[in-house]
């Protein structure tokens, strides 16, 4: 399915009036700018060096601006599709209660405010590093993979990923190893995330054209993904706890927690469609709910590794 | 468009320019505190005058 022809079809309820101020701060995607925000933090506090509270502070406020501002530069493009699936259709552009044109406008200012400002703040990689992530996000995840492929989410699941990394290298003005690792922690963790919602969303993603796996297919097809990396997952997030982000800590939450994906994910492949409708996608739907609290706790981990006094966090 | 009485779309309004205020607000006071802390930094130091723009 063409652009072109999903654009045409767009019929957004309008409403009089103007949008209040929520409504374009609900344009940046608060909820997701949370996981932004928190494992940008990480990624800045497991950084070695001291930076000044302030700039750290800035630092992360501008991380999430730019997050934010992908956000907004999404709902603009995806407009069309936000407007057919029941999880979207009440975002702002859809609901007529702000234009694509202003969620462009508002995307484009914020873009190129939060990379200037974090270049002012701390230094030019970093800046550099929110430019591409907001890049790929925007064009090469939503106006290029989204509608071409099922290894959408799989690709696409790294402009999530870059965060930690960028907190990393606005504290150390460097790239190393560490953020290399939390970003493939969050990159291998979407998938399985993302998959499970398009089990239980079930006709939504259909309904917009967007070829997700769950869509070309079909919905054994994407159990079977969902098991085969959660395990690829599980082992990566496992050894992360021998290396210089991990420790004892981390080592007991990703055990604990890992145990309880992998559970989830036998679950999900161990059941067929009949059984799952049976209950209402419960077990997708706790799934789905657990891969929030697995990121946090992967990250809350790392962070309590990195502000540990000395001799307690790390393994020496 | 003129209403004699309060509307919702005059509520919208006032609450997206306060909003608007209040985030400006914070970016100067921000832009400020960054500027005090950048400028205190042992690495910071004044650009050198050339010899001869002197006196």
């Amino acid at each position: 399915m063409s652009d072109a022809t999903l654009n045409t079809s767009v019929q957004a309820p309008s409403q009089p009036g103007e949008a209040g101020f929520a409504d374009y701060f609900a344009l940046l995607k608060p909820r997701v700018m949370t996981l932004v925000v928190f494992t940008a933090f990480v990624g800045l506090i497991a950084a070695p060096g001291a930076i000044h509270p302030l700039i750290g502070f800035a630092a992360i406020l501008f991380i999430a601006v730019g997050g934010g501002a992908s956000g907004a530069l999404n709902m603009w493009w995806d407009a069309d599709i936000d407007a057919v699936m029941n999880r979207t259709r009440r975002r702002p552009v859809p609901a007529g209660r702000v234009t694509a044109e202003e969620a462009k406008a508002l995307g484009l200012t914020l873009s190129a405010f939060a990379v200037v400002m974090l270049w002012l703040a701390t230094n030019v990689l970093a800046a550099a590093l929110l430019a591409f992530t907001i890049f790929f996000y925007v064009v090469v995840y939503s106006m290029w993979l989204k509608r071409l492929t099922p290894q959408n989410i799989v690709i696409g699941g790294a402009a999530g990923a870059f965060p930690p990394m960028v907190g990393w290298v606005a504290a150390t003005g460097s790239l190393a190893m560490e953020p290399v690792l939390m970003f493939t922690l969050i990159f291998m963790w979407t998938p399985p995330h993302f998959w499970a919602l398009a089990l239980f969303m079930k006709s939504d993603y259909h309904e917009a054209g967007v070829p997700m796996l769950t869509v070309t297919h079909g919905r054994r097809p994407t159990r079977v993904h969902i098991l085969v990396y959660t395990v690829l997952l599980a082992l990566f997030a496992l050894g992360t706890a021998f290396t210089g982000v991990g420790g004892p800590v981390y080592l007991a939450v990703a055990a604990a927690f890992n145990a309880l994906f992998l559970q989830g994910a036998w679950t999900i492949w161990r059941r067929d469609e009949a059984a799952a409708q049976a209950d209402g996608y419960a077990c997708e739907k706790r799934f789905f709910k657990l891969s929030l609290f697995y990121l946090f706790a992967h990250f809350g981990a790392i962070a309590l590794e990195a502000t540990l006094p000395a001799g307690w966090g790390g393994w020496g | 468009m003129s209403f004699s009485k309060i509307h919702s779309l005059h509520k919208r309004r006032f609450s997206r320019n306060l909003g608007l205020g209040l985030v400006l607000a914070a970016f100067v006071a921000l832009i400020f505190g960054l500027t005090v802390v950048k400028v205190g930094n042992d690495n910071f130091s004044m650009p050198q005058a050339q010899s001869g723009e002197t006196q």
